[in-house]
């Protein structure tokens, strides 16, 4: 063979070894992580852990009870405000792709996804702490539920944009109102992916630090009120981790072990879930 | 055309089918069951669409909202501190002088030293899903570990980083003989670095797999090796959307809080070097807001925070404008 | 006299600027088999959606003229009442994926919450499916997806779907044109049966289907309604030279 030619294809494997070399050293950082956790995790976590409350600087034991309850909590009201705000947009900006408001809209969710999350807990601050007088789990939620809102709208916008027009002039054929063709037709056949939107915006906020900082502010007591400070399982993390005191580094340990597998099984049954329900058009 | 009006000839506009219309009906329809409970369900019509419409409007009001605090809270900054505030080198609220350099400086630093480190295996992997690998188990395997990474909350990465990877640094620093704190703008920038990776790589992944294949084959039909297919036709093709991802991991990464915050350092100097601590925009603003006792104080870090919005949208938008020119070529 | 359904006078179309539907002036009897033909673009289809107001869901649609169902304006009707009145069947078969065959048959029930006891939704499958000649391939798999029967199933599910509407009149857009020849012949042979409930009207491309099934034709040109008369007459002495260069072949 022409040495020459040997050469480029010399430079060519070359390369390809080396890409290969970088994609995969991109794994090392993530298995390095995931093994920590793990390991400085497990240890922590039993019964008693789960249900009770961290004990004062000094003494051993205690939990994160608190933060488990005003994560689940928070989250929860978070979805419940975003889902049908969020699909409701996404439906309007499927349906109607050349209004003027469709542009604006669809600009306005562009942005939002792009806000830094502790540009988000300001604004929160601003807008429910400092007007209702203190610190409650309800502004945490509704800062939360706006960083839900882009996932959630781009992803029912993009779900129902796949959906074959002769779906819903079928169901319009058959003299159906408009909002039983969307309702009763056009969103049960985007079921998978406005699920799996909404499962990714989920496991997004569950993680979220930063707007809960001036929101939520956290609590070391057990709380289910959510006009009051709540703790949840990131703003315990992030509090304890940089404290000085050894216990409550392990209970960062224990909670950041919880935290990662419930993000990381909501990703996963996000890819499962959109596997067996989608619907064979 | 025949201009007179005929009465029966009406010509309506029908775009939008709602509520428009009179209802005339004779009683033996109205008497069908079927069709008086169609009544019911027009109504429901108009108000599901007008409740659509309400959703939209209410995205564009909640960003003017974010926009309009931002800037009402930051006034008292503005009006007190003038313009000159953000190239003010020291930052001392206990003597009430506020400059924001620092942080301008410790933001730059932190994202753009992280997107140096974090270009090469963004491209690496974008170029290993969209060309050499776009299928198979392998394949699954590198994206699921791409989508893992950008799932992963930052302020976990924050925690490991603090535990795992500042001792690591310290060590580093000792050998080097620069002061083995081990946190700093190096720390930081190594954490973000991971966690900007997979913006970069999906969009790249994205872009190089919209190569046409004609394109391609044009190149390898005239003897090409693999490698130079790359560097002469995708790379050149997907240029902009290349760019278009790194605009957007650094918008990801300006906008980085909780990780930075935890192993940055929290000190409001100008870094003398890159494994000095320091603080950015958004680290500052975490650790000082709640303690921020007087009106000025609160309002400069809000500017901050008005600035951080300010920029991350602006490279947000360029990039995302970028895409959407290259995917309607 | 037969009994006119459908009738239209200087009825007009439009998307946006272009008239694509021009002046047409026609009458339909009850109980009749009407073939609409014409070259692409003719403005055939676009005239079929008008009269169950499917036309104006597109962008820049607007319709003008007077179109009377049993002598009550269709404009002047919401066009929820038109399309309960007035089923469609689509070139392409589209019964809904996510619901079974039997669902997919009461669908328009169901999907519009009229409740209706067990007795008569299962009546109500049964007749159709029958009527669509489809009860007795589907009887016992009424559970299944509506899409993983054949073309020409799906078709007869489309129409079985349509007719438990009950409606006066049936549309049918092409609705052979996307099966194949054995499939095309059994939806044929259903199209004759039906004419003795409904009226059917038939837009389709292939002239000979129009012969073999209707009893009047409508012959579209650029927009116009050109000529209109009994499928016999049409077929051997048009009175249009351009019906006559059609039939014969000149342009498709």
């Amino acid at each position: 063979m022409d040495p020459h030619v040997k050469y480029r294809l010399g430079k060519s494997n070359g390369f390809k070894a080396l890409i290969i070399i970088l994609a995969f050293m991109c794994v090392i950082p993530l298995l390095a992580i995931l093994a920590y956790i793990i390991q400085a995790g497990a240890t922590k976590i039993n019964w008693h852990f789960l249900t009770n409350i961290p004990k004062p600087v000094g003494e051993t034991g205690g939990g994160i009870a608190n933060a488990l309850l005003g994560s689940l909590m928070m989250v929860a009201v978070a979805a419940i405000i975003a889902i049908p705000v969020g699909i409701l947009s996404g439906i309007y900006l499927s349906e109607n792709k050349n209004s003027k408001l469709a542009y604006w809209s669809r600009l306005s969710v562009d942005i939002l996804q792009g806000v830094p999350s502790i540009v988000i807990g300001i604004v929160a601050y601003f807008w429910l702490v400092k007007p209702l007088g203190g610190f409650s789990a309800l502004s945490g939620s509704i800062a939360l539920s706006i960083m839900m809102l882009p996932i959630v709208v781009r992803s029912t916008e993009e779900t129902l944009k796949l959906l074959p027009p002769s779906l819903k002039e079928a169901a319009l054929a058959l003299g159906m109102p408009y909002h039983r063709v969307i309702l009763k037709v056009v969103l049960p056949c985007g079921i998978s992916g406005i699920l799996s939107g909404v499962m990714l915006s989920i496991a997004r906020v569950a993680g979220e630090t930063a707007p809960l900082l001036f929101t939520a502010f956290g609590n070391p007591y057990l709380n289910a009120d959510m006009r009051k400070p709540m703790q949840s399982l990131p703003l315990l993390i992030f509090n304890y981790a940089t404290s000085p005191y050894n216990d409550w580094h392990d209970l960062a340990w224990g909670a950041s072990l919880i935290l990662l597998a419930w993000v990381l099984l909501l990703n996963i049954s996000t890819k499962l879930i959109t596997r067996r329900w989608n619907i064979q058009l | 055309m025949d201009t007179s009006i005929d009465n029966n000839v009406i010509t309506r506009s029908l775009e939008n089918t709602a509520g428009n219309y009179i209802l005339k009906t004779p009683e033996k329809v109205k008497s069908n069951k079927r069709i008086s409970r169609s009544y019911r369900q027009i109504r429901t019509e108009n108000g599901f669409r007008r409740t659509l419409v309400i959703m939209a409007i209410a995205m564009i009001v909640l960003v003017f909202g974010i926009f309009l605090t931002l800037i009402v809270q930051s006034i008292p900054s503005i009006k007190t501190l003038g313009i000159g505030y953000l190239w003010g080198k020291t930052w001392d609220p206990v003597q009430n002088i506020y400059g924001a350099f620092p942080f301008l400086i410790g933001t730059l630093l932190t994202s753009f030293l992280a997107l140096i480190i974090s270009i090469p295996f963004s491209f690496a992997i974008a170029i290993f899903l969209g060309e050499y690998f776009p299928k198979g188990p392998i394949s699954n395997f590198l994206k699921n570990t791409v989508e893992l990474i950008a799932a992963v909350p930052s302020v976990i990465y924050g925690f490991w980083g603090l535990a795992v990877l500042v001792p690591i640094v310290r060590s580093f620093e000792n050998k080097i003989d620069v002061p083995p704190l081990g946190i700093g703008i190096f720390t930081s920038s190594l954490i973000l670095a991971v966690m900007i990776i997979p913006y970069a790589a999906s969009l790249g992944r994205s872009m190089i797999q919209m190569v046409p294949s004609p394109l391609k084959e044009g190149a390898y039909s005239l003897g090409a090796t693999r490698y130079e297919v790359i560097r002469s036709v995708i790379l050149p093709y997907t240029k902009s959307g290349l760019f278009a991802g790194i605009l957007l991991s650094l918008g990801r990464a300006l906008g980085e809080t909780m990780a930075v915050t935890m192993v940055i350092g929290n000190t409001s100097l100008i870094p003398k070097s890159i494994f000095a601590p320091g603080n950015t925009m958004a680290s500052v603003i975490a650790n000082e807001f709640t303690e921020a006792d007087r009106t000025v104080y609160l309002s400069a870090l809000i500017e901050l925070g008005l600035v951080l919005f300010l920029v991350t949208v602006v490279i947000n938008m360029i990039g995302k404008r970028i895409i959407s020119k290259f995917t309607n070529e | 006299m037969e009994h006119t359904i459908i009738s239209t006078e200087k009825f007009n179309a439009y998307f946006g600027d272009n008239h694509v539907v021009k002046d047409v002036t026609m009458t339909i009897p009850k109980n009749t088999v009407i073939a609409v033909m014409g070259p692409s673009g003719c403005g055939k289809t676009t005239f079929l959606r008008c009269i169950n107001r499917m036309h104006e869901l597109l962008p820049g649609a607007r319709a003008a003229g007077k179109m009377t169902l049993n002598n009550e304006d269709i404009y002047d009707m919401h066009p929820i009442f038109v399309r309960l009145k007035i089923g469609m069947v689509f070139q392409r078969p589209n019964p809904f994926p996510n619901l079974s065959i039997y669902d997919n048959v009461i669908a328009g029930y169901k999907l519009n919450g009229i409740k209706l006891s067990k007795a008569d939704r299962d009546n109500i499958v049964e007749s159709s499916l029958s009527k669509a000649a489809l009860w007795k391939e589907v009887k016992d798999t009424l559970h299944k997806k509506g899409t993983f029967l054949s073309g020409g199933q799906q078709q007869r599910l489309c129409i079985a779907r349509a007719i438990a509407m009950e409606p006066e009149v049936l549309l049918l857009d092409e609705p052979t044109s996307a099966l194949d020849p054995i499939s095309t012949a059994s939806v044929e042979e259903l199209l004759f049966d039906l004419k003795k409930n409904y009226t059917l009207v038939i837009v389709t491309h292939n002239m000979q289907q129009a012969a073999r099934v209707s009893e009047k034709t409508a012959f579209f040109y650029m927009g116009e309604l050109v000529e209109y008369d009994d499928t016999k007459m049409m077929f051997t002495s048009p009175k249009d030279t351009r019906t006559q260069n059609y039939i014969t072949g000149r342009f498709s």
